[in-house]
């Protein structure tokens, strides 16, 4: 792998760019792999990468249906923030912050980290509480998370409309100044070079079609669009599919797929300063390095793989932007897409082992996925790479929906999250 | 937005009126005090969140307000048909044809306006 840097920029300069080479290469995939990865979203790539980097397994393949983070990781708002109420969510997600920082260095790849600030406003007295809980768990542990008053808030983010006959009036905000967001693709892509230069095995347009196992139970490979594909152990990360993943091997998980809808408008100068969100009138807005406000919405209520969604959800929540940024009224929408989320009943991922041996899964991350990414497949890894999970991702078992140990995020932020 | 057909109105309303209620036909175990933690996870937990057809419940909140159940399609989110609650799951496993068949109860009607007259 030839190393990005400004002199290589410079070199390509001097020469028509014709020196640069594919980001990773596109092998058939060999009859046998210690470990196959199923799911080439950022997750699965960073997994793999992680395995070849830090647990010295390189005979690894990635296999994914259609492109490299065309799924999930391509679709979200790229919000990243650690401020969660119980400690097994900010073990996972501050860890994953702490990644974030130094994943562009780490990957040679701009992904583009930006900790702008996350502010999560609040509307009601209820909400204050709820955040001020929030702000103090996090505080004890180690993670920065703040109260401002609504004139600091309007401080943080000028576009912001404090006034008391405003709609959506708001008595204050939790801001998580590392917070911020990076450039999805860059990650899915950062990895998958990363990762083809140990080793691994990257292939796309490979569906997965079944999974074989022997006769002690244990897997022994994958039957795909490419044929039959041997491994010693697999990982599961397909996001929305990974009940039909799973069912492939008879395991039966507590997720239901729903859609989570996005937007963006048409570009702008730059105009806003950081991330906002409103969990009470539901809205997430951001603007990108292109100009474009980036929008997040709320997931349909019923179960769906159609990766469209509702207009009314979009809707509701563009009605909540208006009130909240008047500014924004007459802006454009450009385009509108829609993601199929895996959830758990209490909200928070299941990455551990399943009843197949061998066969390991991370799933359930919800809408709250991509955040986690680094963090997700650093410790995933580890649970493919050992066989038992890392102390940091314990508590996020498949048993504890038979043991009752929820960790129960679903309540802490009463929305998608 | 999904065009509902409610089994029990009789007629196709939007889906602003209904309120997912999850996976039909899930009965709780009569005992569920004896039952072990595996088959507690397995009746709460546990679903078979197809890709294809679903079997789901629905209740009519801003209408009749009553719970009904319901085929769908979650690939193209398309209604295979509804029916009312207590009905045995229908049998649907030859590939449904792509027109949503109504149910065959879905008359008489039991709204207000059926009973009172046209509400103005």
């Amino acid at each position: 792998m030839r190393k990005y840097s400004v002199f290589a920029v410079a070199r390509e300069a001097m020469r028509a760019h014709k020196g640069w080479e594919a980001q990773w290469t596109s092998p058939e995939p060999r009859a046998q792999y210690d470990v196959i990865i199923i799911g080439g979203g950022a997750h699965g790539l960073g997994a793999a990468y992680y395995l070849a980097k830090e647990h010295g397994i390189t005979n690894v393949a990635v296999i994914e249906k259609g492109w490299l983070g065309g799924g999930n990781t391509g679709r979200n708002t790229t919000i990243i923030r650690s401020n969660y109420l119980y400690e097994e969510s900010m073990d996972i997600y501050e860890h994953s912050l702490k990644l974030w920082e130094g994943l562009s260095q780490e990957l040679n790849y701009n992904v583009m980290y930006s900790p702008r600030g996350v502010m999560m406003l609040s509307h009601n007295i209820h909400d204050q509480q709820v955040f001020k809980r929030h702000i103090h768990a996090n505080r004890l542990y180690g993670i920065d998370n703040e109260w401002l008053t609504p004139e600091q808030a309007k401080e943080f983010c000028p576009p912001l409309d404090i006034s008391a006959s405003a709609r959506y009036a708001i008595n204050g905000a939790a801001l998580q100044r590392r917070g911020g967001t990076a450039r999805h693709d860059a990650v899915a892509w950062g990895y998958a070079r990363a990762a083809s230069d140990r080793g691994v095995h990257v292939i796309q347009n490979c569906e997965v079609k079944g999974i074989r196992r022997g006769p002690d139970g244990a897997v022994t490979g994958v039957e795909t669009t490419k044929g039959f594909i041997g491994a010693r152990k697999i990982g599961v990360s397909a996001s929305g599919h990974n009940s039909m993943v799973l069912g492939m091997a008879d395991v039966r998980l507590p997720l239901h797929s729903v859609p989570l809808q996005a937007l963006v408008s048409e570009p702008l100068k730059p105009i806003f300063p950081c991330v906002v969100m409103s969990n009470t009138v539901h809205a997430y807005i951001s603007q990108s390095d292109k100009g474009e406000l980036v929008i997040g919405a709320g997931t349909d209520q019923y179960n769906s793989y159609s990766q469209t969604g509702g207009l009314q959800i979009i809707t509701h929540t563009l009605d909540a932007i208006c009130e909240l940024f008047p500014i924004f009224r007459r802006v454009k929408m450009m385009r509108q897409w829609g993601g199929i989320t895996d959830n758990t009943p209490d909200r928070s991922p299941i990455q551990g082992v399943t009843p197949v041996p061998n066969l390991f899964v991370n799933c359930g991350w919800g809408t709250g996925g991509f955040k986690a990414t680094p963090g997700s497949a650093h410790l995933f890894a580890h649970l493919i790479a050992r066989g038992e999970p890392h102390r940091l991702a314990a508590g996020l078992t498949l048993d504890r929906f038979r043991t009752g140990r929820l960790i129960d995020e679903a309540a802490a932020a009463a929305v998608a999250h | 937005m999904l065009l509902i057909h409610c089994p029990y109105c009789g007629e196709a309303r939007a889906e602003l009126e209904f309120r997912a209620a999850g996976d039909a036909h899930i009965d709780r175990p009569a005992n569920i005090a004896a039952i072990s933690d595996e088959e507690f996870a397995e009746y709460f937990f546990l679903r078979d969140n197809p890709k294809g057809l679903i079997y789901e419940r629905w209740r009519h909140i801003h209408g009749c307000g009553r719970f009904f159940n319901a085929v769908r399609d979650t690939v193209s989110d398309k209604f295979v048909m509804t029916y009312k609650a207590g009905q045995p799951k229908p049998d649907l496993s030859p590939a449904p044809g792509a027109a949503p068949a109504l149910p065959a109860d879905s008359r008489p009607v039991e709204t207000y306006e059926a009973t009172e007259g046209r509400a103005e």
